[in-house]
């Protein structure tokens, strides 16, 4: 009643005058289809982007602590990185001389074996002081204290760029030594 | 001849249980693939060898584009949407800015803020399609006499108070450093000592410390 007569026929005799449909395949070839749905994955899995965006840690310290409550830096251990413009690196170590003589420029593929070299001279009394000038990026901010986790350096500090340190900074990088602008870095303490 | 007949068969394959998975694996991938959230602001972040991913919901997230403009955004979840109301009603009645109700709904809504306080009530009726970088001016936080980050971060220490919040910062690679401290400055002024910062996750380099550290399966969480 309801249902199709999909069997082959031939038993039903029609008039003499009828002619027989032809019977057409209800098949179709879906290869196209499936092409298409290969695709379409393969763009949908392409375009996703699968790598999620992480996050690197940072705790700041509490400005409210007393100087004679803060940890004092041994100066054997100290190893001061300044970041310049132009991806620029610097670096000295202990104590900057009143000369300027131990103050070294570098860049970021060399300064971590610098890193690598102070922390086995070191050993646990390595304290790496990071010290940004105005110049300097957001990059090579994060850069450095990526490599400080790369280098597994347990203690290290970010610290206000000193007039004296930034006039060098700049000197090496072949400007004139600012005026104005080292008057404008507040929080930076003169030595 | 006795030879064998070998019976020809045809060489369709019946394709339609292949389009059957075809199909159902396109639906899966497209289901399951987040859409990347709104690029109004372009930030392009550094990468770092971080381990740990961003978390998704109680975030405060601070923007830094190229320009040293500063936004604020908070999470997607529906209980961040609660606490940025929150935060603007907070923010709305200490300064008195004069929102309506409609303004501060307006402004929930909205992806991110990116204006002067002065101006929150421009911003309610900007069209969705002006919030971007071109048109807002950014949170201003250049000097320390006007730095509104402050004022912002403690809205929303205030909104999430008894909760758990994280704030996270983006930064462009080409962002200056000294945005970038003003925006630790209004941190630290609220008492909030540890952050998060955005990055694209990267390899540790072979033959380092920390390359050595996970290899022997001792990795402690930095």
């Amino acid at each position: 009643m309801a249902e199709m007569d999909t069997s082959g026929g031939g038993h039903k005799k029609k008039g003499p005058g009828v002619k027989k449909g032809k019977k057409l395949s209800t098949r179709v070839d879906l290869t196209p289809m499936v092409d298409l749905g290969f695709l379409l994955i393969t763009f949908f899995v392409f375009t996703t982007t699968i790598t999620r965006a992480t996050a690197m840690h940072l705790a700041l310290p509490d400005d409210k602590v007393k100087p004679e409550d803060q940890n004092k830096i041994k100066q054997s251990g100290a190893l001061t990185i300044l970041l310049g413009k132009d991806n620029n690196v610097f670096y000295y170590e202990g104590e900057l001389a009143p000369d300027g003589s131990n103050f070294k420029a570098s860049n970021f593929k060399d300064i971590r074996d610098e890193i690598i070299r102070k922390k086995q001279q070191a050993d646990t009394n390595l304290v790496v002081v990071i010290k940004p000038n105005d110049e300097s990026t957001y990059k090579n901010f994060i850069d450095i204290l990526d490599e400080m986790s790369i280098n597994v350096v347990k203690r290290y500090a970010v610290v206000d760029i000193s007039p004296v340190e930034d006039k060098y900074v700049r000197l090496t990088e072949g400007e004139p030594a600012p005026q104005t602008d080292a008057a404008t870095t507040p929080a930076a303490g003169a030595k | 001849m006795g030879r064998a007949k070998i019976a020809r068969k045809s060489t369709i394959v019946d394709m339609t249980a292949m389009c059957d998975v075809a199909f159902l694996l396109l639906s899966f991938f497209i289901l399951t693939t987040k859409p990347k959230p709104s690029e109004a602001v372009p930030i392009s972040t550094p990468t770092s060898v971080a381990p740990k991913f961003v978390p998704d919901k109680n975030i405060v997230i601070i923007s830094l584009d190229k320009d040293g403009k500063v936004y604020l955004s908070l999470g997607d979840d529906a209980d961040d949407r609660q606490k940025k109301q929150a935060m603007l009603q907070d923010v709305n009645q200490r300064n008195n800015l004069g929102l309506s109700s409609g303004e501060i709904a307006t402004l929930t809504a909205q992806p991110f803020i990116g204006v002067p306080l002065a101006q929150l009530k421009q911003q309610a009726h900007l069209p969705v399609d002006q919030i971007n970088s071109k048109v807002l001016q950014g949170i201003p936080t250049q000097d320390t006499t006007n730095n509104q980050m402050i004022e912002w971060i403690r809205a929303a220490v205030n909104a999430y108070q008894g909760g758990h919040m994280d704030l996270v910062l983006k930064g462009d690679n080409v962002a200056k450093y000294p945005v970038f401290k003003n925006i630790l400055t209004a941190f630290k002024k609220n008492d909030q000592f540890k952050f998060q910062m955005v990055t694209n996750q990267a390899n540790v380099p072979q033959g380092t410390d920390l390359y050595k550290l996970n290899m022997s399966g001792k990795a402690e969480q930095m």
